[in-house]
């Protein structure tokens, strides 16, 4: 066995960084053995039933419990009243605003919370929350975020109409929230008056909803006798929602204790502190006993945090050929009826600003403009990360509309765009330094694998005879991994993350990380970061999250930040045990310590390869009396880690659909999706985060809204009409990457599960698109249904046979 | 999530059945596959004070051929239907209308006689049933009665069906060899109900048409027979212009409800296309 | 207040015996009252099939049953698939070709891909697709359950044939 074999064979007995290992969690999943919160049975647990508002907007005139206390089982029933002594009616938002808790003098939006019944059992406490009877006086209702703002519009918010600032500078509305912008608008705006060609364009993204498979819940348990709260709930911010919770209760953050087990799913759905959390924890400390709270599809849909509704107008100013000079966003975001937009403080509209994409634009400026509307709270969800689906759902769109204007190919123009490979870090004209890219390397590669120019040829034929046929292209770069806490913290609280491990005499390890899987593969990717670090087998090497109790302090997975922060904190850490332990190791071989070199899982005597200790071996002496002079015993470490900035995963894809100008109905004929996540962990764990984020997008660009009539009443928050893709309409992936580490993270690694999603959505748009460019269709809102389309088709006068 | 509570009954055969109908009256409701009834419940839409469970009534089960027409039993679920080899070679358009309604799970469960017996005209069975000319045994306290398909469907959830009636049996007449037939159904996805659908059957005398029928679903207050279609195209030979007068004479009885799916005038045109599609599929499935 | 009924039904090849009122639906009755966590719930209109389970030979969906219907019933869930400390194959599937994330709609996938491959040994894509429609997943997209069910129906297959 040559030397070389034999260190092969002992890379590949750790499955470590980059092997498509199969997954430590799923042992339990198969088997049907998760413990998901609303598997959790404590001894004397109630359950809690929300009685929720028909109305959109409505004055609250009385509340009668006595119906709902007769019926068997019920045990209590709490309204806002019952909250006011621990004021707790009202709660603090991670926006900067407040939010009703259970609604006192009115109503904001349809379904939301008016009382909690509290019995026995969740059959009794539907019963009792049905016999709730509640008088509303109704109030006009404003849907419309363009209205909000009109003269005479209904105040939403009377609880704080005095408030000239609700936590993001001034407002000139009582249902304004805030504007901001950035960037150089006088630059900006005298290069559009220069320019050789402007395009510009209204372009919505709509409120849609992440619908996670598994809703929100809590099981909140309040020890009168020692004073700990413990509380089993759907977060995938375990550490915020203790300090929140301490905040709110009073209750001291080292008696609160949060876990966050198995969460089935989350895409940001499960990042905010929803009412019910709150009700179940004020009613535990009432009760003395456990109350669990679980959602149902329908709450889940209408009242937790939704994402997008975003009205977007895109202006872009180039020259003749096509070379971008100045891009000028602006929305019109509708927060719903309380600002409960996750975001990190300084940041309102999230990282809206990365909006110049992967494209060299001199000069730039955003602005975004927040209103209330008679509608559920939320705004940033959704595998996006802070309105980044916004900003390049508009770039991406924008610069398929300047194509089209100038008769430019649309591939070609993003290339002549680009930054150039060799420009990063490249910073932005609105402030974000690239880390690392190869955007003409990715196209590259994705045109030549689909044969573009082939399909621009078939196009053309197709067109001739009447076809629809569209190729929509995709070249996006995402902003993960917040961030930076002098620029990312939430209420105040940094966005770093961390990692503890400790590894054992006998040689394996346990990592505790302030991340939260909800399906990602943490167990997994962790542990092969750790193995290649400490050249222990990731089979050795357990990870643990979700338990605030254990698991040091984090802010938590929203999308896609773990690989980024906790990866790195994961990676340091580990960095941290092998310096020890190559201080043992040299005191153990009796040699310098620049006297050894280290080979997969040991430290090696250069010039003497026989003279080795390994991981294992250096392990169990690290708890023994053979240490170096002065050296405490243990092998642990524990890693901080502020990000010096965010990372910068990127893409290229490239999507085929034909179009039944008939039924309006679109098929995705192929979908061909490049990524460059930088180092890659695991691929085939990676593969499974692309498939299932081209499928949110998928979702969302054919069919998912979250409409209302004029009165702010839901007209398709159930299953019935909220588009989940079954397997027969979803399409099939084609999968490829490329490799660009990012050079500021310990392994290179960018993050990348939100990627296919923040990349699909406007590839499928800039596809459907594209299938009407011949006829003059510049743009064309989501969601495509079938319905939309065949609009556009009749409008064209193309729909008859 | 949880159903209003309410008392359970599990007759063995139909007599008992009719008995608790008419002891219990507008307070019962008749269970059959249950994924219509107990969705509704769920939702607190529906509230019956007691189901009558027709499940452990072994006389509705059952699928066979006598003297050239198919019974078919009312609690033959869709899954039965879709696996009989009798079916299959018998009558395959109720195969393929089968194959397009919900899931695999509901059809497991979902029954033909309930999807008729309910009057959703979002349903699929009825334009099959009009399509095929079948008939329904009905039983009541005072007896039995044959019903034809073609005048049973009134409106929203109204059919001729009695409160105190069971649907017990469905009756096709066998199609006769090479007779042409199609269920085209446009939805948003699986498990959705039809945007609009056409159920068609066809008989050719060589390149005319001999005789045919064309049933519309999910367009109107219940499902709809397009008479006129029909008419417009006996005797004469299928082409572009004779399948686009057929549809727009479908089109014209269609009176749809705006909803998620669409609005009226989409699914107005929906109906037509379905038509149109239909025809030409059971065009394409007559030899020559 | 209605009158509880007795059902005895067998779950997973164990016999079991549960007092509910007739409202009370078998998916509750699986989790709450016997401990079988595995199902799981996902909506409440019949529509995401993540508490499928397996009744008398039939994937249906527990949500939309009443335990009473159940009595005398045989049914399966998720836990009752492995056998003597041997994986079934389709979870083998499943975990080898990475048709899981969360694991929420892990179960009611499972057991359905169960029956499927009884209803049908050699499905192909198509057919996989069209028979796990029923099922909702928002984590994996489908394209590697349909490989774990590929895998499933191969190793049935060869099991079969002894080859």
């Amino acid at each position: 066995m040559t030397a070389t074999t034999e260190v092969l064979e002992r890379e590949a007995k750790l499955q470590g960084l980059g092997v498509s290992r199969l997954r430590k969690e799923d042992a339990r999943f198969i088997r049907g053995k998760g413990t998901y919160v609303d598997d959790i049975k404590l001894p004397g647990m109630l359950f809690g039933a929300i009685v929720r508002s028909p109305y959109a907007h409505a004055r609250i005139k009385s509340i009668n419990k006595a119906k709902a206390l007769a019926v068997p089982g019920v045990v209590a029933v709490l309204v806002a009243d019952d909250l006011k002594p621990v004021k707790l009616d009202w709660m603090p938002t991670i926006g900067g605003d407040v939010q009703a808790v259970l609604a006192g003098k009115k109503v904001c939006f349809q379904l939301q919370e008016v009382a909690m019944v509290i019995a026995r059992d969740r059959y009794c406490a539907a019963d009792g929350a049905d016999a709730v009877e509640v008088d509303y006086e109704e109030l006009p209702a404003i849907v419309d975020p363009h209205k909000a703002m009109a003269p005479d519009a209904p105040i939403i918010r009377e609880d704080i109409a005095d408030k000239t600032e609700v936590g993001h500078g001034p407002r000139t509305h009582p249902n304004h929230i805030f504007t901001w912008e950035a960037g150089d608008k006088n630059g900006v705006d005298a290069a559009f008056s220069n320019a050789a060609v402007t395009v510009r364009e209204e372009i919505l993204n709509p409120r849609v909803h992440p619908c996670p498979l598994e809703t929100c819940g809590c099981v909140a348990s309040f020890d009168k006798v020692t004073g700990q709260l413990t509380v089993y709930i759907t977060s995938q911010a375990p550490h915020l929602v203790r300090t929140v919770v301490a905040m709110l209760s009073g209750i001291p953050e080292s008696k609160i204790r949060i876990i966050s087990g198995d969460i089935g799913g989350g895409f940001g759905n499960k990042v905010p502190i929803y009412p019910g959390y709150v009700i179940a924890i004020v009613a535990s400390i009432v009760t003395g006993v456990p109350i669990k709270w679980i959602e149902s599809r329908i709450d889940n849909i209408s009242t937790t945090g939704f994402a997008r509704d975003y009205h977007g107008i895109g202006e872009l100013a180039a020259d003749k050929d096509g070379r971008i000079r100045a891009l000028r966003f602006s929305a019109l975001a509708d927060h719903g009826a309380f600002n409960s937009h996750v975001s990190a403080t300084k940041l309102p509209a999230g990282l809206f600003s990365i909006c110049t994409g992967s494209y060299d634009i001199p000069k730039a400026y955003c602005r975004v403009d927040a209103v209330y509307t008679n509608k559920a709270p939320g705004g940033v969800a959704y595998r996006c990360s802070l309105r980044v689906t916004e900003a390049v759902y508009l770039i991406e769109r924008m610069i398929d509309v300047l194509a089209q204007k100038l008769g430019i190919d649309k591939a070609e123009i993003r290339s002549r765009n680009f930054i150039k490979a060799d420009k990063f870090p490249y910073t932005t004209s609105l402030g974000w330094t690239i880390d690392s890219g190869n955007y003409h390397g990715a196209l590259d590669k994705v045109l030549k694998a689909v044969d573009y120019a082939g399909l621009r040829k078939e196009q053309a034929e197709k067109r001739a005879k009447g076809e629809l046929m569209g190729i929509g292209i995709s070249t996006f770069t995402e902003i993960v991994g917040a961030g930076p806490t002098k620029v990312c913290d939430i209420l105040g609280i940094g966005l770093f993350d961390s990692c503890d491990i400790r590894v054992n005499p006998t040689g394996s390890a346990i990592a505790r990380l302030g991340t939260m899987s909800q399906g990602q593969g943490h167990a997994t990717t962790y542990a092969q970061i750790i193995a290649t670090e400490l050249g222990l087998s990731s089979d050795e090497i357990q990870i643990e999250e979700g338990d605030t109790d254990k698991a040091p302090y984090g802010a938590g997975t929203w999308g896609s930040r773990s690989t980024p922060v906790g990866g790195a904190a994961a990676a340091l850490a580990a960095r941290k045990i092998r310096t020890k332990a190559q201080k043992i190791a040299a005191h153990l071989l009796e040699v310098g310590e620049g006297d050894l070199e280290w080979e997969v899982d040991r430290f090696k005597v250069k010039g003497n390869p026989a003279q080795s200790k390994t991981m294992k071996e250096i392990a169990m002496a690290a708890h023994t009396s053979n240490l170096p002079p002065g050296m405490e015993q243990g092998l642990d470490a524990t890693e901080y880690y502020d990000p010096p900035n965010l990372t910068y995963p990127f893409g290229a894809y490239v999507c085929v659909v034909d179009i039944d100008r008939h039924t309006g109905e679109t098929k995705v004929r192929r979908f061909y999706a490049l990524d460059d996540c930088g180092t890659r962990i695991n691929p085939m764990i990676i593969e499974g985060q692309i498939h299932g984020g081209l499928t949110e997008a998928f979702a969302v660009a054919f069919g998912q809204a979250v409409p209302f009539d004029e009165n702010g009443n839901h007209l398709g928050n159930s299953f019935m009409d909220y588009f989940l893709p079954t397997a027969v309409e979803t399409p099939h992936w084609e999968t490829d990457h490329t490799v660009t580490p990012s050079p500021h993270h310990p392994i290179g690694a960018k993050g990348v599960a939100e990627s296919p999603h923040v990349g699909g959505i406007p590839c499928f748009s800039n596809a459907v698109v594209d299938a009407f460019a011949h006829l003059g269709v510049t743009h064309m809102d989501m969601p495509h249904t079938a319905y939309r389309v065949w609009q556009k088709c009749r409008a064209l006068g193309i729909d008859r046979r | 999530m949880i159903p209003r509570e309410f008392e359970y009954h599990a007759p063995k055969n139909v007599p008992d059945a009719l008995a608790l109908l008419q002891q219990f009256g507008e307070d019962a409701k008749l269970l059959a596959g249950g994924h219509s009834l107990l969705p509704m419940m769920k939702l607190r839409f529906a509230q019956p004070g007691h189901l009558i469970d027709l499940g452990r009534i072994s006389e509705l089960k059952g699928i066979r051929e006598e003297s050239g027409v198919l019974r078919i039993g009312a609690m033959t679920t869709e899954n039965e239907i879709i696996w009989s080899k009798l079916l299959q070679e018998r009558c395959p358009l109720l195969i393929e209308g089968a194959r397009l309604i919900a899931d695999p799970q509901v059809r497991y469960k979902g029954t033909i006689g309930g999807d008729l017996s309910h009057g959703d005209p979002a349903n699929d069975h009825p334009a099959l049933m009009l399509a095929l000319g079948a008939s329904f045994v009905l039983r009541g306290p005072s007896g039995e009665r044959v019903v034809p398909s073609d005048g049973f469907f009134i409106s929203n959830y109204v059919t001729l069906l009695q409160p105190a009636e069971i649907m017990t049996e469905i009756r096709i007449p066998v199609p006769a060899p090479n007779t042409g037939y199609a269920y085209c159904k446009l939805k948003r996805k699986i498990g959705d109900f039809a945007t609009a659908a056409a159920a068609v059957t066809l008989r050719m005398n060589g390149d005319r048409v001999q005789e045919l029928a064309i049933a519309l679903t999910n367009v109107g207050a219940s499902v709809l027979k397009a008479r006129a279609a029909e008419e417009s195209l006996r005797g004469k030979v299928l082409d572009d212009a004779t399948i686009a007068e057929a549809a727009r004479l479908a089109m014209s009885i269609c009176d749809p409800a705006p909803d998620q799916r669409g609005d009226a005038e989409y699914k107005v045109a929906m109906a037509g296309e379905m038509t149109q599609r239909a025809l030409r599929t059971a065009r394409s499935r007559v030899r020559r | 207040m209605v009158k509880k009924q007795t059902v005895s039904f067998k779950l997973n090849g164990a016999d079991v015996d549960v007092v509910v009122e007739p409202r009370e639906l078998l998916i509750h009755t699986l989790r709450e009252r016997l401990q079988h966590t595995g199902p799981h719930i996902g909506c409440e209109t019949s529509h995401c099939g993540a508490c499928t389970v397996d009744l008398d030979g039939m994937s249906v969906k527990s949500c939309t049953i009443l335990t009473v219907q159940c009595q005398d019933a045989a049914v399966l869930t998720v836990e009752g698939l492995e056998q003597g400390g041997t994986l079934h194959a389709v979870q083998e599937g499943f975990t080898r070709e990475h048709g899981l994330q969360c694991g929420y709609c892990t179960p009611g996938m499972i057991t359905r891909a169960y029956r499927l491959l009884k209803e049908n040994p050699s499905p192909s894509e198509e057919d996989i697709r069209y028979w796990m429609a029923g099922n909702l997943c928002r984590c994996t997209g489908y394209q590697n359950i349909v490989k774990a069910v590929q895998y499933a129906a191969n190793k049935i297959s060869l099991a079969r044939t002894g080859t």
